[in-house]
């Protein structure tokens, strides 16, 4: 059953812009992205949006819908509630045109992700890996860069000055995937709350939340690191324990040794 | 790899669309963040004012777990006349210590709860409104969250989680001298239930805490080289999923057992026997 539907996309670029009121007819089944594109082919073919595949799986489309981050082509019209729908683009980057922003931001925090480093003693690959050991990081992998939680994130959001010295949630899994390796020999948790700003989290879970592929952020990437990081830091046992181990092994410290426990 | 350190030198960042609205969400976000500062406030107030109450704190063979371990010697005045006595109730600080003996031990509870990574996202949103809802701007002009002072105390979840590892032992063990009565062991009145039920809560509250999780397997690398703590990372990780629910069963459970034996304490309510 067609019917009409009342969208207000955003307009303009980095000079300005506003919301502007576009009627398209609109069927049963379709997704927000349709009705963008109906836009584009009856009133306004200059519209700019970025799209891929249509399959929630490129990451490309990434907008606010009546306020919310999420993905134009994985959001239902008839989830949404009646009334007109609202869609702009990612408040949290400087926007090139109309739904498009410039998300380099995102492309320059991925480079500084040190690599994956093997333990010298590692034997040569290939590496038996037991699937128990994989796991954890394989809910990470599964991120497809849609760069929603970054948007959403209320520490570079609502506080561009943050920028330089945050890399957000995205990045945080992706440290954490790293530093949960079990053949990764670099000791990434103090970095990642020196230089990349673990601490600026407040574990507010916004990034959780808007997540299209359901990665649990907070609970099992950031908390997760800002305990490893209360192991090399604040924990007064592990302190304890590994002062112990140290004088029991006669070894000099050193600053980036694992620990017990990270067997 | 280091960072710039004030914007202002960098390149003037390029503009973001023009969009006035604080958020352009449509839905009733305000309804989540105003009904959890209400439930939080009211348990602060009446926390608060049990614990200065410095009084029906005791009916035996009841002790509320606001005021257990009793270390003030002031808390003698709750024995008086009692057959049994919790030896929880010891008088470790001396009777110069005069106001209420709950705000030595309250410590720990309050400070476990206000550094739990749950009630940290409640009241940050909820209270300190940052955010108040996702994809809601923020009203402070400047966020450091918690990498610098004060909130980097946050990292000392850690300790309050080993403290009140310690209280939740007491606490258990008041619940089993709850068996206790004057006239014998081996009784049980409705406050025996509230305690053990509490001392159940607690436990819930701490084993699913993500310190807990990280400590009993989360720090490894090599799940496959300890497969008993990963089994048990595995148990607790699912509870650990429910930890919001369990912060507010038990925060709400322990202000019902406080209120309980205050009533049974002064008088108010007879504690039906069991047996
Ligand atoms: S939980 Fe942390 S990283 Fe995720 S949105 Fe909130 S502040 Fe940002
Ligand atoms: S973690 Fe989730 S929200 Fe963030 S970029 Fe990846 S898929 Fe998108
Ligand atoms: S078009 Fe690829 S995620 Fe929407
Ligand atoms: S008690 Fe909530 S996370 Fe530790």
């Amino acid at each position: 059953m067609s019917r009409e539907l009342l969208l207000r996309i955003w307009r303009g670029d980095a000079s300005g812009g506003d919301l502007v009121d576009f009627v398209v007819p609109v069927e049963e089944g379709e997704v927000v992205l349709d009705a963008v594109h109906k836009t584009q082919a009856l009133h306004a073919g200059d519209l700019a949006v970025r799209w891929n595949f249509k399959a929630g799986k490129c990451g490309s489309c990434s907008a606010e819908i009546n306020g919310h981050p999420r993905l134009m082509c994985m959001t239902r019209l008839s989830s949404l509630p009646s009334g007109p729908v609202t869609i702009t683009p990612l408040r949290t980057f400087p926007v090139i045109r109309d739904l498009v922003t410039d998300v380099s931001f995102n492309y320059e925090k991925a480079r500084q992700v040190p690599a994956f480093s093997p333990r010298p003693e590692q034997p040569v690959a290939p590496f038996i890996m037991y699937q128990q050991d994989v796991e954890r990081s394989q809910e990470f992998r599964k991120c497809i860069e849609c760069w929603l939680c970054q948007d959403v994130c209320h520490v570079i959001r609502d506080h561009e000055e943050n920028k330089p010295h945050y890399s957000g949630p995205r990045f945080f899994i992706r440290w954490a995937e790293l530093d949960m390796h079990p053949n990764d020999g670099l000791d990434r948790k103090e970095a990642l709350q020196d230089t990349q700003g673990l601490g600026y989290c407040n574990v507010t879970k916004c990034c959780t939340e808007v997540c299209p592929e359901g990665i649990k952020i907070t609970d099992n990437a950031i908390i997760p690191m800002k305990e490893r990081v209360v192991d090399a830091k604040y924990d007064p046992l592990v302190r304890f324990a590994r002062r112990r181990l140290r004088r029991a092994r006669g070894t000099a410290s050193s600053a980036t040794s694992q620990g017990p426990g990270h067997g | 790899m280091t960072a710039p350190s004030v914007p202002t030198a960098a390149p003037a960042p390029r503009a973001r669309a023009a969009i006035a609205a604080r958020t352009l969400r449509t839905d009733n976000w305000r309804k989540e963040p105003t009904i959890t500062a209400a439930v939080l406030l009211s348990f602060v107030a009446y926390a608060t004012w049990a614990a200065f109450k410095n009084a029906d704190y005791y009916k035996p063979p009841y002790l509320s777990p606001f005021y257990s371990p009793c270390m003030a010697s002031i808390c003698g005045h709750a024995r008086a006349g009692a057959t049994v006595v919790h030896p929880p109730m010891v008088g470790l600080f001396g009777p110069w210590w005069a106001i209420s003996p709950a705000i030595i031990v309250l410590i720990i509870p309050l400070g476990f709860r206000f550094t739990c990574y749950y009630y940290r996202k409640a009241y940050y949103r909820s209270i300190w409104r940052s955010p108040a809802a996702c994809a809601v701007q923020e009203p402070h002009a400047r966020y450091r969250g918690e990498s610098k002072f004060p909130l980097i105390i946050q990292n000392a979840h850690r300790w309050f989680f080993y403290l009140g590892l310690l209280l939740n032992g007491i606490l258990t063990y008041d619940a089993v001298e709850a068996f206790h009565f004057p006239s014998g062991w081996g009784h049980a009145g409705f406050g025996t239930l509230m305690l053990v039920v509490n001392a159940v809560l607690l436990w819930a509250y701490s084993l699913s805490c993500h310190a807990c999780r990280h400590i009993i397997g989360g720090r490894l690398k090599h799940f496959s080289r300890h497969p008993v703590r990963f089994r048990l990372w595995g148990i607790v990780s699912k509870w650990n999923a429910r930890h919001m629910e369990i912060a507010w069963v038990s925060l709400v459970f322990v202000a019902l057992t406080d209120l309980y034996v205050r009533l049974v304490a002064s008088g108010w309510v007879t504690d039906p026997r069991f047996f």
